[in-house]
């Protein structure tokens, strides 16, 4: 198949997705996870190579499934390699940040009912300590385990009663609403709620537990970003299957190095060393507090959503340490020089209803020099911290630059 | 040679592809510039812009 082709049917596949989200269970129903096992974000990453941030929420993620008492013993479990590490996309997950998932954790269920591909991610913890940020010390803890006690099944359950909630239809309609769905997800997390509310009063024996659930969501701006993850994940992974393609079907950081996948090249990655976000920070941090990027949270610009759609959400773009509007407008027009199309729901009405800028091309890329941006949360450099900040990130190009060779081995003309 | 004389004798409009310092030296001199940003593909890497022009669309590759 030529290069075109393939191309034209791998931005078909992606944006003919319809993503709808079924079910909430643990990570070891859902995911298949084995005990002992830890995924965490980005392309795979021996834990020697991982920065502390990572190894903090790792070691917390240990603690927290019972299998050490506490951070010292955690390590030597993980030393001794009776641990194991994985990326989430290996297991059919996208996890925000440092994208920890253990067994116990309840995982969203997304299935592509354009052909039945099912994608996962952890309910959204919520801002400042959070595990996902590095954070680790009781509160996360508790957290982490009202999330599997009580959370995840009302949530399941509340799910399997509505038969499942149309994501791409409230994506579409957020995005209208101000959303980029990276790091502004008020609109969606809104739509959320008002679609779930109902079902989860209907499915609950008492009221404390919906009372409590309810507050948790509306007490979280970002609730969604995780469900948009899993969603955008539903829809690219069934394009790494198209040989001779050139368009990017993931892109994930997890703190040392950024990986992208390619629909033509199936499962294998190509990595650089990860870039650290700019932007704005919360009172008392600065950029030398910054931990390097991380999270699979790169899956919505994937898509043409954060950064690609930024011109529809000028909201954003100051809390992402850019200018105004006019900023805005240019980072979605230069990203539309790297990109093979529109989408063709999700439209940006400031810009006359055009689809936001989606299927990035390796060849594109490499041409212009223009790599992709991404709006991302900041993590503490230092472990235990959690969030600091908020930015954007570039993609490094070398990550690019292989793949290129490697589609042009792979289609016998290099 | 002739047709260059020509061409300076006349009120000068110019299109300047690349580096943009050329553009913003005529403007200051009052002279109409359409500038058009512009980079050799790939940075100007040359194993890298073969790669693209074998797989370049119109190839069929």
């Amino acid at each position: 198949m030529s290069v075109r082709a393939a191309n034209e049917r791998a931005l078909a596949c992606l944006t003919s997705a319809q993503p709808v989200l079924v079910d909430c269970r643990p990570a070891r129903e859902a995911l298949g996870l084995d005990e002992h096992t830890v995924l965490h974000s980005g392309p795979p990453l021996p834990w020697e190579r991982a920065c502390p941030t990572m190894q903090a929420a790792i070691l917390c993620a240990v603690r927290y499934e019972g299998w050490a008492a506490d951070d010292a013993a955690a390590r030597r479990l993980v030393e001794s390699g009776r641990v194991t590490l994985s990326p989430c996309h290996h297991a059919g997950a996208a996890g925000p940040m440092t994208g920890i998932i253990t067994a116990s954790m309840p995982v969203f269920v997304v299935v592509n009912r354009q052909g039945g591909h099912r994608a996962h991610a952890t309910v959204n913890e919520g801002l400042g300590k959070v595990l996902r940020f590095g954070a680790n010390d009781a509160s996360v803890l508790a957290r982490l385990d009202w999330l599997a006690r009580e959370a995840g099944p009302l949530l399941g359950a509340a799910l399997r009663s509505a038969g499942g909630l149309d994501l791409r239809a409230l994506m579409a309609q957020a995005l209208r609403m101000g959303d980029e769905m990276h790091q502004r997800n008020i609109a969606a997390s809104a739509l959320l709620a008002r679609a779930l509310m109902p079902h989860l009063a209907r499915v609950a024996a008492e009221t404390g537990p919906v009372a409590r659930v309810a507050d948790f969501i509306a007490g979280n701006d970002q609730f969604f970003l995780n469900l948009g993850m899993a969603a955008a994940k539903a829809a690219a992974d069934p394009c790494l299957k198209i040989a001779g393609s050139t368009m990017v079907a993931t892109m994930a950081r997890n703190g040392t190095d950024f990986g992208i996948r390619v629909a033509g090249l199936g499962p294998r990655w190509f990595t650089a060393p990860v870039n650290t976000p700019e932007g704005l920070y919360f009172p008392g941090f600065t950029a030398a507090d910054a931990n390097p990027d991380m999270g699979d949270s790169a899956i919505v610009e994937t898509v043409g959503l954060g950064a690609f759609a930024m011109a529809a959400s000028p909201a954003v773009v100051r809390f992402v340490g850019a200018g105004g509007l006019r900023d805005a407008v240019r980072v979605t027009e230069e990203m539309a020089e790297i990109t093979l199309g529109e989408h063709p729901h999700f439209r940006i009405p400031a810009l006359d209803e055009r689809g936001t800028p989606v299927g990035i091309d390796i060849r594109k890329v490499v041409e212009t020099g223009i790599t992709p941006l991404i709006n991302t949360g900041i993590a503490g450099r230092a472990p235990g911290t959690g969030q600091i900040g908020a930015g954007v990130v570039r993609a490094p190009l070398a990550c690019f630059a292989q793949a290129l060779e490697a589609v042009a081995r792979a289609q016998g003309v290099a | 040679m002739a047709e260059i004389g020509d061409l300076f004798g006349r009120e000068l409009r110019v299109i300047n592809v690349g580096l943009e310092g050329f553009a913003v030296v005529l403007e200051s001199l009052g002279v109409p510039v359409l500038h058009v940003e512009w980079i050799p593909p790939a940075g100007g890497d040359p194993a890298q812009a073969r790669l693209l022009a074998l797989l370049d669309d119109e190839d069929g590759a």
